[in-house]
Parts: structure tokens; C-alpha cells; sequence
């Protein structure tokens, strides 16, 4: 195993200039190093000027997310071994703006997350504060996994549909509405108006890759088609009321 | 260079939309169309293409299949085969037109064409069943 690898990392300083270029850097090779810690050593001893997001290093946090030699990903769980001998491009996000380096900017996805109501809403107006709602391990199981989503937008980044439909309601915001939706504890139907639009599942066409890009092992793409015919049920049939 | 796309304006969507019927209307016909054709068109292969020619099975006579085919029961059977691959093809074509080729700015046509082309598809079907 060589000493060091190349990470091409993309540059962009909108104060000087008008695209992104690429600029590399030999860091050191380590085992157990991720592009994270390459990224960090950059930082720490070659490169100052150099801006990314990250926090835990742990994949909870989802800040780290970055397009690695062309796919999305967390950059704290992806090794640098697993480029050798390299190199590794390291790219912001796809499907975002840019706002310096490899910083995107995810205002468009904090706008669409609350229309989805991610939050337990009822159909009477008792609340959840006074009483306690059992459920089953069947029933956990059955929204369980949509709710490890991280919001580290690595789902937005790989969906082709995102990229070319900006108002594309997008995977996270609707596997974390089916969380919610399939949450016993509360009315499934109140998302229909936002959900059951063009903008919502009827904009997804299936790709697939939202859950294959997931770090968090959530299934985006069948949340979306498990709620395709919950609003196909909903909006057509007489008897699917709201 | 991934990420050149210029921030939304305004940012994030204003939810004004309504539920579509119409997509949930297409969609449907899609799923069940594509339901079906994974179901029948792989036996009837199967029979036609591979085991009929290959004298594994005897083929029923020209009678019998006369026979077959004039029961109206087959009949709206195939019809029915017949319109909902129809309808699968053009929710799966018309998509590959707006995302796969940038059409998007087309898609009334797009959509008017698609749809028109199943009618007359499915008349034809009809046509040859029925006539």
C-alpha cells in the first residue's frame, strides 16, 4: 500500500471566481482513514482556506455528505483504502447549489420538510400529551425504518428526478411522511394535499437510486410506491375518503 | 462539476397544489398494466415462442383455436390484455419523454399523443378481436 493518495478536491470561491475548479492534494494513506479524515488533514496542514461540513464522524449526523470519485456519500463511512491507489474526487453534493467549496446549500429541503407535517398529528384534538399510545413490534416495525433517516441529502443528490424538477417534493421528505403516516398513533390522510400531487409521489418515477445511495439502510423509493397507491386508493375510490 | 444548479426561487415549494386525480388514474392503469403483462405475456411466450414450436406441447388445431377465440369471455380477456399494456406503455413512455429527453415543456402534447395512441391502439385490438 502506497504512503499517500490524491484527493482532487473541488474548489469553489464565488468572491473569486465563476466555476468550480478542481485542486489536489497528496494526503496521508491510512487504514482506517476516511475521505473525511483526508479532508481534515487538508485543512489542518495544507489548506486553511478549504470549507466542508461535518460534525460527528460517525454517520449520525449527516452534515459529511459529498459526491466521492462520482457517487453520493458520507464521507466519514467511506474509506480511503478503498481508493487506493487513487485518486479520490471529492465533489459537493450534486443537485444543489453551491454555496463555497464543498458546502451546498439544503434551504430548498428545510422548506418541503415541514409541509409534510413530520411530526404525530391526530384526528381528534385529544393530543399526545395526555395519554399513551401503545403499540406493537409489528407496528414499530412497520415505520421503523423510515424513521433512521438523517437528512444528510444524499437521496436528493442521487435522484435524477430531483435534478431535473426542482419542485420535486423529493425521497426524504416523503419516506419521512410515510414514517409518520404509518405511525399507528396517528391519521395517515392528513399529508394527502402535499403527498398526492405532481410535485409529490406522482413526480418519482422510480429510479431507485435514493435507496440505494442511503447510508441509513431507509427505502425511500418503496415508501414512495407503498404511498402511490394509498393516494391513487384515496383520491379515486368513492369509499377511499379523506 | 456536480452542484452548478442555481438556488430555487422562491426557495422550497408553496403547497397550493391538489391532490391529481388524473395521475392517480394514470399510474394505476400503469401498475395494473404492468402487473398483468408480467403475469400473461411471459406464458403466452412461453407456449408460442418456445414450447409450441419446439413440439414439447401439441398446439391445439386451427378449429380449436377458432374455437377458443370465439369465446367471448377470451375475447375481452385479450382486449383487456391488450389495453392495459397499452396504458403501461404510455405512463412509462411519456415519463421517458419528459425526464429522459428534457421534454418536459411538451408534456400536454406529449400526453395528448400517448393517450391517443392507446385509444387507437385499443381499438384496433378490438377491431380484430370483435370484427
Amino acid at each position: 500500500m502506497p504512503d499517500t493518495i490524491t484527493l482532487q478536491v473541488a474548489r469553489y470561491r464565488p468572491e473569486s471566481e465563476s466555476a468550480p475548479t478542481l485542486q489536489e492534494y497528496e494526503v496521508p494513506l491510512r487504514e482506517e482513514w476516511a475521505v473525511l479524515d483526508g479532508l481534515n488533514y487538508v485543512k489542518d496542514h495544507l489548506d486553511g482556506t478549504l470549507s466542508f461540513r461535518w460534525s460527528c464522524r460517525m454517520g449520525i449526523c449527516g452534515s459529511c455528505g459529498m459526491t466521492v470519485n462520482g457517487d453520493p456519500a458520507l464521507t466519514c463511512g467511506t474509506f480511503l483504502t478503498d481508493y487506493a491507489p487513487g485518486p479520490v474526487r471529492v465533489e459537493p453534493l450534486a443537485n444543489f447549489p453551491v454555496i463555497r467549496d464543498l458546502v451546498v446549500e439544503i434551504d430548498d429541503f428545510l422548506h418541503k420538510l415541514p409541509e409534510v407535517k413530520p411530526w404525530l398529528v391526530r384526528d381528534d384534538d385529544g393530543g399526545v400529551d395526555d395519554v399513551e399510545f401503545l403499540q406493537t413490534p409489528e407496528q414499530l416495525d412497520a415505520y421503523k425504518q423510515y424513521s433512521m433517516c438523517i437528512n444528510c441529502m444524499l437521496c436528493y443528490s442521487a435522484c435524477p428526478v430531483y435534478g431535473i424538477e426542482p419542485d420535486f417534493l423529493g425521497p426524504a421528505a416523503i419516506a419521512l411522511a410515510q414514517r409518520y403516516n404509518l405511525a399507528p398513533a396517528t391519521s395517515a390522510h392528513q399529508r394527502l394535499d402535499v403527498l398526492a400531487t405532481d410535485a409529490g409521489v406522482w413526480a418519482c418515477t422510480y429510479v431507485g437510486e435514493c435507496t440505494r445511495a442511503c447510508p441509513k439502510g431507509v427505502d425511500p423509493a418503496g415508501a414512495i410506491q407503498r404511498y402511490k397507491l394509498t393516494a391513487a386508493a384515496r383520491t379515486l375510490l368513492p369509499w377511499g375518503k379523506r | 462539476m456536480a452542484g452548478a444548479r442555481k438556488p430555487a426561487e422562491p426557495a422550497g415549494r408553496v403547497s397550493t397544489a391538489k391532490p391529481s386525480r388524473v395521475e392517480a388514474a394514470a399510474w394505476l392503469m400503469f401498475s395494473a398494466g404492468g402487473m398483468v403483462t408480467a403475469l400473461l405475456v411471459p406464458v403466452l411466450m412461453l407456449l408460442f415462442g418456445v414450447l409450441f414450436p419446439l413440439g414439447v406441447l401439441t398446439p391445439p388445431d386451427h378449429a380449436g383455436f377458432a374455437a377458443l377465440l370465439s369465446h367471448q369471455l377470451v375475447r375481452i380477456l385479450l382486449l383487456g390484455l391488450c389495453v392495459l399494456a397499452l396504458l403501461h406503455w404510455a405512463h412509462r413512455f411519456r415519463y421517458t419523454l419528459f425526464d429522459g429527453l428534457q421534454l418536459d415543456r411538451t408534456r400536454t402534447a406529449i400526453n395528448v399523443l400517448c393517450y391517443a395512441a392507446v385509444l387507437a391502439g385499443s381499438v384496433w385490438a378490438a377491431v380484430v378481436l370483435f370484427a
